[in-house]
């Protein structure tokens, strides 16, 4: 959790992160206590006006998330030709938008879960908001694979249920597969959200002024009241969550990647994409974690609360998953020739050098050149500006990832009176663009409604949670060397 | 059931954990078992002081997940095998390793919604009335800054006046009594 440094180490004394007295390098800027941070983060809920630039995002957003109606509307009356998905390219925008926003929440579940089981204090700022993400970013991706099955409103004969046709899923298929990976990854990720955030609902209750909030905050909060046996059973329970959560989100990209392993195409059948896809979903994750993190603790100033730390901390794992990716990258091109196979040979041509070759040219650059040569440098690592640049691309590269897996494979396949090529249609790109627009607009909600930052996590972070025995009041002087 | 009039408990509040700690200590010493502490965060020391050590989330979850894994195993079999029988590519009916990922998820599914649900459940959750929300200053604190220690009035050893005087000799900021 925090680094350990010598107490007298002369050129750390006049950093303010250093705790003078043990010498540990604080997560939290120093100067807190439970109350002001309780307000710092409540307040942001609990003020009366909205701010203007909330507004202004929000109308943009929803102006965008339009897309998405309209896409919808316009798909539900003529069927999926609208979109560019034909023979040989079937799988086009649906299926890589699909893994590229399930990828991208993959990062929340790993802050919440995995980083909850490596007693990694510094999660505690951040889970909140990217559990949200991981919410929303499956709801847009639940939309694709809905609306690509063509009569979306049939999406529950996928689900095995007794009916009149006497007909039930066929559970060798990694299709069926993905609608229980990805309906109880959805669950879990909502309850695991809901109860962190009931005695953060339970403080909102209680600081509320409005008497309509208390009423809506006293009912999700269940009552909730601080009872040390509650705690208990709730820390267990939040254990328990995490530790089934963390196979869990390993488990869901898995299966995503099964869905193209399975299949016997060229540059899709092979046994590397489980964990390079799971490392691409947790890279891409984390540099949405950055793309949300940085305007948020910059508009609501909440540097004491999301550090640089934090970024450095984030970035690093960018780095690790993003050096995971590039070994796949560099392994899919090895196999391709050491595999002698004649079709994987060529499908690695064409995907380097054929028609789509740019597209794979600026996969490479923006996963691979661009951030993997930068992060190594401290400097850069904790330059909110750069970063938030800097996820920007790594994000352009991850959905570049799935376009190239996805349509260089199908649209020059093993017989060449086959080939054709694949084209978005405008469809295509607005039904993509407007998910953009419900995300966000999803998250400015939850923003202002929900407490974004853990407030009982970030309590238990705070020096005063020291428990002397006696009960001497010592914590005081704490405070007071503060 | 505890009479559901007259007087709920004694309440404490205190400013710092330790102090919290002890005096729960000293209660437990004293022979009080029927209290509970109450803090913004979870204090691993008054659950000590308090003796409670074991929660039954993780057998509720541990019944749930292996209830999942049979739901969704055995679901996946009787469905291919007797169900819906359909021959793909002359793969056997019981493919038993293609069961496996479905099952899992139901085995997660099942497990969290149960550790979920059972703490909410064990918790006595949801119940939007408690004596403990009339107290005047509990409200501001219990869930904010403050520590607080209740001694219920259904303990045998409850009595207003000496109650009191054991919790004022730990420095607490107040003691309140808490109504029904």
């Amino acid at each position: 959790m925090a680094t350990q440094r010598p107490p007298h180490d002369p050129e750390t004394v006049h950093d303010p992160m250093i705790d003078p007295r043990t010498g540990e390098y604080a997560v939290i800027a120093p100067g807190h206590n439970f109350r002001s941070v309780t307000q710092k983060i409540a307040g942001i809920v609990l003020t009366g006006s909205t701010p203007w630039a909330w507004w202004g995002g929000f109308f943009f957003a929803a102006t965008v998330a339009m897309g998405v109606v309209i896409g919808v509307t316009w798909l539900v009356l003529k069927g999926v030709g609208i979109w560019g998905v034909t023979i040989p390219g079937a799988w086009g925008f649906a299926i890589i938008n699909f893994v590229w926003w399930i990828g991208i929440g993959h990062a929340g579940t790993l802050i919440s879960a995995i980083l909850l089981l490596f007693k990694q204090g510094w999660r505690n700022s951040i889970n909140r908001f990217a559990e949200a993400m991981t919410i929303f970013a499956v709801c847009c991706a639940g939309m694709f694979p809905l609306l690509h099955i063509g009569r979306p409103w049939l999406g529950y004969w996928l689900f095995p249920y007794p009916n009149t046709m006497n007909v039930w899923p066929q559970f060798r298929s990694p299709l069926a597969w993905d609608v229980f990976a990805v309906s109880t990854y959805a669950t879990i990720s909502i309850v695991f959200w809901y109860i962190g955030m009931v005695p953060d609902f339970g403080t909102l209750r209680d600081r509320a002024k409005s008497p309509i909030a208390k009423y809506l905050y006293g009912l999700v909060a269940l009552g909730w009241r601080g009872s040390t046996r509650h705690w208990i059973r709730y820390e267990s329970a939040s254990l328990l969550l995490a530790g089934l959560s963390t196979p869990l989100v390993l488990s869901v990209h898995t299966t995503i990647s099964f869905d193209f392993a399975v299949a016997a195409m060229a540059g899709w059948h092979t046994t590397i994409f489980p964990p390079y896809f799971v490392a691409g979903a947790v890279y891409s994750g984390f540099a949405m974690v950055l793309t949300l993190a940085i305007p948020i603790r910059k508009f609501y100033h909440l540097e004491d609360l999301v550090t640089l730390r934090h970024l450095d901390n984030m970035s690093k794992v960018m780095l690790a998953t993003g050096s995971i990716v590039a070994y796949g990258y560099g392994m899919e091109v090895f196999m391709s020739w050491y595999s002698a196979s004649h079709w994987e040979f060529f499908m690695m041509w064409n995907r380097m050098f054929g028609p789509m070759g740019w597209a794979y040219w600026l996969l490479i650059l923006t996963n691979i050149a661009i951030p993997l040569t930068t992060l190594w440098s401290r400097r850069l690592r904790v330059s909110p500006g750069y970063l938030f640049f800097l996820s920007f691309v790594v994000n352009i590269g991850m959905w570049f990832e799935r376009f190239v897996i996805v349509v260089t494979s199908l649209y020059r396949e093993y017989l060449p009176s086959s080939w054709g090529t694949y084209r978005a249609t405008f469809w295509d790109y607005l039904l993509f663009i407007g998910t953009w627009g419900f995300f966000t607009v999803l998250f400015l909600l939850f923003a202002r409604l929900a407490p974004m930052i853990p407030m009982s996590e970030i309590r238990m972070m705070l020096p005063q949670t020291k428990v002397r025995p006696g009960g001497q009041p010592a914590d005081r002087v704490v405070e007071e060397a503060l | 059931m505890p009479p559901r009039e007259g007087i709920y408990g004694l309440l404490a509040e205190f400013n710092t954990p330790s102090e919290l700690v002890h005096a729960t200590e000293m209660a437990h010493r004293a022979g009080f078992r029927r209290m509970e502490c109450y803090t913004p965060y979870p204090v691993e020391e008054a659950a000590e002081a308090l003796r409670f050590h074991k929660t039954r989330v993780p057998l509720i979850c541990l019944i749930g997940g292996i209830m999942g894994l049979i739901t969704g195993y055995g679901m996946e079999v009787w469905v291919n095998v007797w169900g819906y029988p359909l021959n793909i590519r002359a793969m056997p009916l019981f493919s038993w390793p293609a069961f496996v990922i479905p099952g899992y998820e139901w085995t997660i599914l099942f497990a969290g919604l149960s550790a979920a649900f059972g703490m909410i459940a064990l918790n006595g959750l949801p119940q939007l009335y408690h004596p403990l929300f009339n107290a005047p200053n509990f409200r501001d604190g219990a869930t904010t800054d403050k520590f607080f220690l209740c001694l219920e009035a259904h303990d045998p050893r409850f009595s207003v006046t000496e109650t009191r005087a054991f919790l004022e000799q730990f420095n607490p900021v107040s003691v309140v009594e808490v109504d029904h």
